[in-house]
């Protein structure tokens, strides 16, 4: 392949992930509000298109008419920079997130991820780490003293699991004995999922994430009782979209993330049962990790309508003495896998 | 104390919080297949029952006269000052009505003192509760208004004669 051909190939595969990670936002946006209507006895949004399907349009257009007002104490650009690194690092993320097998396309051979960069799992842990500047600074920088308290207490939080976060991904990789999303997807083949195989691990990283996407139980950077809106106070119109939109990218990223570590990723065991090949396995395979991923997207959504928050110092005790314990009696566990039973 | 388990003491079940999660999770999602309780207001209406306090009419005999003898009892009472009444007499000997009889409904209360104590029966609360005015003005309701035939407010008359 000469180089115009992959720059075009991926450009393509830029595109259609772009697209679909938006319209999977918009989506999880109306999802959310339809799935706490459910569990609360009501109705939802029912009024904008068939069953209020065209809601998260409203929504947008809503949030781009409305004025943008800047804090006459805010540090001017800091403000605007925030909601941008936010948004930018939720969605580069996606870039090396496999979501289908090697597949042949009008004769050229072509990977299902954008990019296959073999410390892809590095990668994401550098990216989730700097989008505690995008929260840190829109507190700082607001100049508002809920916005501060917002960010200081996202930093600390985001800080403290991404320890337990860290230690339960390199149980993974030390079963996969690969940095790489691609291998990881591809060591975990049939039932070989880590879930199955690590549990613990499975739950640590799971409860980190969600303490990284600052979902309930686990969203006090935005504790409205306590903090207006925390770090996103003084944002509105474009800006508060961008966070916004942030927010559920980082819950999709969160998703598939977990799907790609822990759940086989496109792994279908339907495909190794019936020996299935050709175009019927790939479509199989790419519905297995869009079906994960809507999976793992309906529990975040049903979490938060099912959990109180928890207060500040439990928040800091269960990172702590909690879920770190775990994910290193899980890494224990992992070394005991690989050196006695030969995994 | 020793002996005794309050309430705040946490069973181990309890402390090491999943199964109790997985009960929560297991409410919500039992939850959202029971059928909702929202109403579709401009669609669907509420049907009030006879105890229900709307806007304050005034009843509409079967003759096309008020009942209303212009005692001023309802004015008296009303804690809000909402209700003016300017009496008249009729041809009849020593009968009265009212000339002027205006209700501000922006002042109304919907506390049903006026209907409590109207020795007539002639001013009843209604079922309506959609007011909708867009100035101050609209917002005084006179006898035009307030008259409404007796067959509407059967429900309520037999309410209050049973319980008033």
């Amino acid at each position: 392949m000469s180089i115009l051909e992959i720059i075009i190939i991926t450009l393509i595969k830029i595109i259609i992930m772009v697209t679909v990670l938006l319209l999977t936002v918009s989506y999880s946006v109306y999802f959310e509000r339809k799935i706490s209507a459910w569990v609360q006895n009501r109705v939802g949004p029912n009024r904008v298109g068939w069953k209020g399907a065209l809601q998260p349009f409203a929504d947008v257009f809503k949030l781009l008419l409305k004025e943008d007002i800047v804090p006459s104490s805010s540090n001017k650009p800091l403000h605007a920079l925030a909601p941008f690194i936010a948004l930018f690092v939720a969605f580069s993320t996606y870039a090396v997130i496999p979501f289908g097998p090697n597949v042949k396309v009008f004769g050229y051979d072509v990977q299902l991820v954008v990019a296959d960069v073999n410390i892809g799992i590095l990668y994401i842990l550098a990216l989730t780490s700097l989008s505690v500047y995008g929260i840190t600074f829109a507190g700082w920088s607001s100049g508002s003293k809920y916005s501060l308290l917002g960010g200081i207490r996202s930093s600390a939080q985001m800080i403290s699991y991404e320890v337990s976060m860290g230690f339960s991904v390199a149980g993974v990789v030390l079963l996969a004995e690969s940095l790489s999303p691609v291998k990881i997807v591809e060591a975990q083949h049939g039932w070989m999922w880590n879930i199955v195989l690590q549990p613990i691990g499975f739950i640590t990283f799971l409860v980190s994430a969600f303490a990284e996407t600052n979902r309930l139980p686990f969203d006090l950077p935005e504790a409205e009782p306590e903090l207006v809106g925390g770090y996103h106070t003084e944002y509105s119109s474009m800006k508060f979209a961008a966070f916004f939109l942030a927010e559920y990218a980082n819950m999709i990223m969160a998703a598939a993330f977990i799907t790609t570590l822990y759940l086989g990723g496109w792994q279908n065991p339907l495909v190794d049962i019936f020996n299935l090949t050709g175009t019927w396995a790939v479509l199989l395979q790419v519905g297995a990790f869009l079906f994960k991923v809507a999976f793992l997207i309906f529990f975040f959504i049903w979490v938060r309508w099912s959990l109180p928050r928890f207060r500040y110092d439990q928040l800091m005790n269960i990172g702590w003495k909690v879920m770190f314990p775990l994910a290193l009696a899980n890494l224990i566990w992992v070394a005991v896998l690989i050196m006695i039973f030969k995994f | 104390m020793s002996g005794i388990r309050r309430k705040k003491d946490l069973t181990f079940s309890e402390k090491i919080y999943v199964p109790e999660i997985v009960k929560g999770l297991w409410l919500t999602l039992r939850n959202m297949s029971k059928p909702n309780v929202t109403l579709e207001y401009p669609e669907k209406k509420f049907a009030p029952p006879s105890s229900y306090r709307g806007r304050p009419v005034l009843v509409q005999d079967s003759n096309g006269t008020e009942r209303c003898v212009a005692c001023g009892l309802c004015s008296r009472v009303c804690p809000a000052l909402a209700i003016e009444v300017q009496a008249s007499e009729t041809e009849n000997e020593k009968e009265r009505f009212p000339v002027k009889f205006e209700i501000n409904m922006l002042r109304c209360i919907f506390c049903s003192f006026c209907e409590e104590v109207c020795p007539e029966e002639a001013i009843v609360m209604s079922k309506d509760y959609e007011l909708v005015f867009t100035n101050r003005e609209d917002a005084i309701y006179g006898k035009d208004k307030l008259l409404v035939p007796i067959e509407n407010l059967k429900d309520r008359l037999e309410f209050l004669r049973n319980f008033k």
